[in-house]
């Protein structure tokens, strides 16, 4: 029996007369790693952006975990534990590593009360793990924004690690990083979905990061959806190449 | 760490004896040690909001004028009828005994204080929308539209003002309690905010300064950190307003209750001059604001405006971080901040690589 996390049936979006993503449906399946490819323009990080909930859908529906997301803000879904990182990478910049981690503590439950506690000596042990982790262990009492670009990509990826979500959407994980880093990025991102149990939407245009990472595929162009499957078959799919090289006329 | 505890516990007993004793040392001087505590307190609160949660707000002088008219309201009304006394204008023959003016004014005090909350609470569902310039300009219209309601309202003595209560004491008594009462104030405040940001709030509102969208997006609860800050901001502001306010001894709207662009202002350069987004930083800012005031108000008169002006350009354009932040990036050590690494990053504020890196 499959267990759908994420759920998007038949949602359209347009920007005046600009159609960004047309009657897309697609499913993630829990505790998968699930990759969403596509040449530039081609709709997908609207697509994430309206699973968050950032943008409103002109029509369909969204499900995370069952429940309709597609008419909540963007906190709201956030707590439900759909998270995403951005494509541009956004840290806070002039809080150090730290700081970051522990203000991306889960705030699913937060009461108002909440906001006048200290953070427990257990949190703090959590965010120095996961600083580990990823490998900013050294860099952890460092403002944010005196990282380099990759530093802060990782340091993204571990604050999403803190909030324990549920599914993560991660808008080119592997973008601006160094390719010798590339490698244990694509570990740790398999490490989190297999050590963590978080299901991860991956949007990635390193073809061979992609191969390696995700279980399924889908591929969107001209914000539809072209085609889906297995990393072997949509390799191999014609029309997926087509989209990316351009189809001989 | 030792070291920096003693010190730290030294300075706090200095600035509280300084404190105690001011008013006895020079007696002449009460009134502007008074204002002294208050301009400390406009800066602590103004940074709560300007400098941790980057939210620049031109109209928190709207909560001192509100408490300042909440708690001249109730002083009045618990022995006389508001209209009358105000339109009188003086001229009906007004005593307070004393057990009524410090009832008044402890209860005015208490409605003044949770009054300005609570209307902090109710804008900030309006304004908290609206970010950056617009939110600067927004609160600003908030802080002149409230000078001219109140202006306009003949119930409260409109644009005539109100003389307020005399205070029952005997000569110099007065000046003494109001100081006593704002340093208490201050203190009071300060010692809030401190405990407010060695709490989760601090690096709460830190984040939405940073990134109000990643902190949306990581699932923080932001319009509450905005409200609380506000409304903590108001809650003082509101009680330094009905302090002031009986201590001018006369209320209205545009000089004394929502004077925008004296006090309405001062609060943020003292912020800024000090070092915004950090605790010492406006009280630093407030001190050196306040003399340099002073100094020019006796010194330069006629030039004083101008005096403030350059300092505040010096300030904006030369040391934008205020003076604590400008000894901060250059003593890092004095703040505990140890370096560790040795890989050669910098804790410094280098721009961020990301420009060179296509993203």
């Amino acid at each position: 029996m499959s267990d759908t996390i994420i759920e998007v049936r038949g949602v359209n979006k347009s920007f005046g007369g600009v159609v960004a993503n047309k009657d897309i449906s697609l499913t993630v399946e829990r505790g998968s790693i699930t990759g969403l490819i596509g040449p530039n323009g081609s709709g997908k990080t609207t697509l994430f952006n309206s699973i968050v909930g950032l943008y409103p859908i002109d029509s369909g529906s969204i499900l995370f975990e069952g429940r309709e997301i597609s008419r909540m803000n963007v906190q709201s879904i956030a707590r439900l534990g759909l998270l995403r990182t951005f494509q541009q990478t956004r840290i806070f910049s002039k809080m150090d590593c730290i700081q970051n981690m522990l203000v991306s503590l889960p705030h699913r439950q937060s009461a108002w009360s909440d906001m006048f506690r200290k953070y427990p000596p257990e949190l703090c042990d959590k965010a120095e793990h996961l600083l580990e982790f990823v490998g900013l262990y050294s860099k952890r009492k460092l403002t944010a924004g005196s990282l380099s670009f990759g530093q802060q990509k990782l340091l993204e990826f571990a604050m999403a690690l803190m909030n324990e979500p549920q599914a993560l959407l991660l808008d080119e994980p592997t973008a601006g990083i160094n390719p010798t880093l590339i490698n244990g990025l694509i570990d740790r991102l398999k490490r989190a979905n297999r050590e963590y149990g978080i299901t991860l939407f991956v949007i990635e245009h390193n073809m061979r990061v992609i191969m390696n990472l995700a279980d399924h595929i889908y591929c969107m162009a001209f914000g539809q959806l072209l085609a889906s499957g297995a990393p072997a078959d949509v390799k191999d799919d014609p029309r997926v190449i087509d989209a990316y090289l351009g189809a001989a006329a | 760490m030792m070291a920096t505890g003693k010190r730290s516990a030294v300075l706090h007993i200095a600035i509280l004896v300084a404190g105690l004793v001011a008013p006895f040392v020079f007696p002449g001087h009460s009134v502007q040690f008074a204002v002294f505590w208050i301009m400390v307190l406009f800066a602590l609160t103004w940074d709560a909001m300007g400098g941790q949660m980057g939210y620049n707000s031109l109209g928190n002088i709207t909560f001192f004028g509100l408490g300042m008219y909440m708690c001249t309201i109730v002083q009045i009304a618990i022995v006389y009828n508001v209209g009358e006394y105000t339109a009188a204008n003086g001229a009906i023959d007004v005593h307070f005994t004393s057990p009524q003016y410090f009832t008044g004014l402890g209860l005015g005090l208490v409605v003044a204080a949770i009054g300005s909350t609570i209307v902090a609470a109710i804008l900030s569902w309006v304004l908290f929308g609206i970010r950056g310039p617009y939110f600067a300009i927004g609160t600003l219209g908030v802080a002149v539209a409230a000078a001219e309601l109140t202006a306009a309202w003949n119930w409260v003595g409109g644009g005539q003002g109100i003389a307020m209560p005399v205070f029952p004491g005997g000569p110099g008594m007065r000046e003494r309690f109001f100081y006593f009462a704002c340093f208490v104030a201050a203190v009071l405040c300060y010692l809030f905010f401190r405990w407010l940001y060695s709490t989760r709030f601090c690096l709460a509102v830190n984040a939405i300064r940073d990134d109000e969208d990643k902190a949306e997006a990581m699932g923080l609860h932001t319009r509450r950190y905005k409200m609380v800050a506000w409304a903590a901001a108001a809650f003082f502001l509101g009680i330094s307003g009905a302090l002031f306010g009986n201590m001018t001894g006369f209320v209205e709207p545009l000089e004394t209750a929502y004077p925008t662009l004296t006090f309405g202002i001062f609060m943020i350069a003292m912020t800024l001059l000090g070092g915004k987004g950090t605790l010492w930083g406006p009280i630093i800012g407030a001190t050196v604001f306040y003399v340099m005031r002073e100094v020019t108000w006796t010194y330069l008169l006629g030039w004083q405006y101008i005096a403030l002006g350059i300092l505040i350009i010096v300030n904006v354009v030369f040391f934008q971080q205020g003076i604590l932040g400008w000894v901060k990036a250059r003593r890092p050590e004095w703040f505990g901040v140890k370096i560790e690494e040795k890989s050669g990053a910098q804790p410094s504020a280098a721009a961020p690589a990301r420009k060179a890196v296509n993203a």
